[in-house]
């Protein structure tokens, strides 16, 4: 039976905290945070044609260049490009394992390709690149995608196809000029065929966005620069599907979508106002998030080193 | 020697008639980087990006990820200082045909150093996949567009505008890593490129007539760089190598030559003519070209250097030497 958009963005958050554990570190709260979003996303706001079974990801073919036929996006695991369809752009490379973990929730990738996970030789990175599964333009860079998905959304245009163009982007995307010069040019161009969601979680690597530097308002700033630009709380999947529906003619629509890093897994509020990259530090620590996977999973299921608290 | 004005606007609009899939970007600079023609007669194929060239970069690799060949068109500087991010990453990795016009090469703009595009090619050279084009007189700006596309990934064109000399015999075009030999010979080398191809021709000319027997080839495609046609008559020049570039010494065309020198080995001497390490600012190309020492004249005083000779050849005997469209003294299929 298909997967609810709930229980698709509960799986994202499980496999992701479990690989952190496997890998004693990851980019945990970017998985708390966009959970509902990409789920809502790939689940029901998105128009992507059948991957047909889940797909295994492939060994890395080597970089691009005229002499290496063999190259690949990860563009296939989002379907077909057909002018009816939707496309998929996804800027912030370092949420790549909740995109991964997305894409076998919602059937598109093979669980066993994240055997793969940042593992040589393999597409399926740890910060993601255009080969990795779901995206298909560099993104490592940041502030480049949405460019490029202007350059897509615009090529539709010409092209008359039906389907839009989603992006996926951080709010800290939002300090970098490039990325004011893509929607001052989709206002102007009037880009209504694009769709942003951003995830509005207020923290970058140096911990919280109000010190490192502002962007608010982030709602005003936008509107004011052409956008249809309206605020949601991004763990209510309801809330962020009626926001894909605003109409937005002659504009492009931008869904900022609060959220909060360390939404679902409450023991990571600890690393406050740190939350770009979880480093478990020891074993305790390393027992206090097991017994949070225990929690979150579906069933009991065992997990490997886990630690009773007293009288438990 | 026939002087040719607009060159590029009037031929892109004929060129690109039956080409839909080419779409031309501007940065603002529609009449300065001669599409305004475009503009008027193709306006649906017209994209005006505005100041943003970051932007403009990123949002030209997304269209020819959709099967269109974006012609950017911009000043030189701004392609590659203003967005060498995004020109890196958005079109060089990923291989994409996207066609960056460069124009304002070197000192061919009085606009001083923020308009001067000095050291463009070493920065695009480094860039895997990249492929680099310079455009030396007329000829090549008419028959450029064809090369251009036929190249399937990015290409960096260094163009020309304004009034443009016709060096090269017109039924001779633009070819992909051919370079044009302009005379043959034995005592030294010159290679030159861009708008140093019409100052060298000058000093050749009247070094032949002193007597001096020179190898001088035009280079048009800087890389992928074809060393075959250089390498024999480098081997047996008796004084050496002088280049000269309308760039940085740095990176460029001598950069090029010297590595080439060196992995063929090759022991002889290089001179390399162009900006010695050096900003250039604003002023006329001409007085720009003597101040830096790359016009004719400094290709006589180097020769003069590395032959122990002396041409005793005047500023104004320069002057008179009239150019006539050269024809290429080797055929492409003799390569």
């Amino acid at each position: 039976m298909d997967k609810t958009t709930a229980q698709i963005a509960a799986g994202i958050r499980r496999r992701v905290l479990e690989h952190t554990l496997k890998n004693n570190g990851g980019y945990l709260s970017q998985a708390c945070s966009s959970a509902e979003t990409l789920a809502v996303l790939y689940k029901e706001i998105m128009h992507l044609g059948s991957t047909g079974a889940p797909i295994m990801p492939r060994a890395f073919p080597g970089v691009p260049s005229p002499f290496n036929p063999d190259y690949f996006t990860g563009g296939e695991f989002n379907g077909p490009h057909t002018s009816e369809y939707d496309r998929f752009i996804f800027s912030p490379a370092h949420y790549a394992l909740a995109v991964y973990a997305c894409l076998i929730e919602t059937g598109r990738m093979d669980e066993k390709g994240l055997e793969h996970f940042n593992v040589d030789g393999f597409s399926v990175e740890m910060i993601g690149a255009e080969h990795s599964p779901g995206m298909e333009v560099t993104n490592g860079s940041l502030g480049q995608a949405l460019s490029q998905a202007a350059g897509i959304a615009y090529a539709r245009k010409l092209k008359k196809e039906a389907g839009k163009v989603w992006v996926y982007m951080s709010d800290g995307e939002f300090q970098i000029g490039q990325t004011w010069e893509a929607f001052q040019f989709m206002a102007h161009h009037k880009l209504d065929n694009m769709g942003v969601f951003v995830d509005v979680n207020c923290h970058q690597c140096e911990g919280r966005m109000v010190d490192v530097m502002n962007i608010e308002p982030l709602d005003a700033r936008l509107n004011a620069f052409g956008a249809e630009a309206l605020k949601v709380y991004g763990h209510d999947i309801k809330g962020l599907l009626q926001a894909a529906s605003t109409p937005h003619i002659g504009k492009p629509l931008v869904v900022l979508c609060a959220t909060n890093p360390f939404e679902g897994i409450p023991l990571l509020k600890q690393n406050a106002p740190k939350y770009h990259y979880v480093r478990i530090k020891n074993e305790q620590e390393k027992n206090l998030y097991r017994l949070e996977l225990e929690r979150m999973s579906p069933r009991t299921l065992n997990i490997p080193g886990i630690i009773r608290p007293a009288g438990n | 020697m026939e002087i040719l004005n607009k060159t590029h606007a009037f031929n892109l609009v004929k060129w690109a008639k039956d080409k839909p899939e080419v779409l031309v970007l501007s940065a603002d600079l529609k009449s300065s980087t001669e599409i305004d023609e475009f503009f008027d007669i193709y306006p649906d194929r017209f994209i005006s990006a505005g100041i943003a060239e970051q932007n403009m970069m990123s949002f030209a690799a997304g269209l020819s990820r959709e099967g269109f060949i974006p012609f950017v068109h911009t000043f030189a500087v701004f392609i590659y200082r203003r967005a060498f991010d995004q020109v890196a990453m958005s079109i060089a990795y990923s291989n994409l045909p996207v066609k960056m016009f460069g124009f304002l090469p070197g000192i061919t703009t009085p606009g001083g150093a923020t308009h001067q595009a000095i050291e463009d090619i070493s920065l695009m050279r480094a860039l895997p996949n990249m492929t680099i084009f310079e455009c030396g007189d007329a000829t090549e700006v008419e028959t450029i567009l064809d090369p251009v596309m036929a190249v399937k990934g990015p290409v960096y064109i260094r163009m020309l505008r304004g009034d443009i000399p016709r060096l090269f015999d017109k039924n001779e075009p633009f070819k992909i890593g051919v370079n044009r030999i302009l005379s043959q010979g034995t005592d030294i080398v010159i290679i030159s490129s861009g708008i140093c191809t019409e100052e060298a021709i000058k000093a050749v000319d009247a070094m032949k007539a002193k007597g001096l027997s020179i190898e001088h080839q035009h280079i048009s495609t800087l890389k992928p760089f074809n060393s075959k046609q250089l390498l024999g008559p480098i081997s047996t020049s008796k004084y050496g190598v002088i280049t000269v570039e309308n760039h940085t010494v740095i990176g460029g065309l001598g950069s090029i030559v010297s590595e080439c020198m060196a992995e063929n080995g090759l022991p002889k001497k290089i001179a390399k003519l162009g900006l010695q390490d050096k900003f250039a600012h604003g002023a006329s190309k001409a007085y720009l070209m003597k101040e830096y020492g790359f016009d004719a004249m400094a290709i006589i005083k180097q020769t003069e250097k590395m032959t122990g000779m002396n041409f005793n050849i005047s500023e104004a005997e320069l002057k008179q030497v009239n150019i006539i469209p050269m024809h290429s003294a080797i055929k492409a299929e003799d390569l």
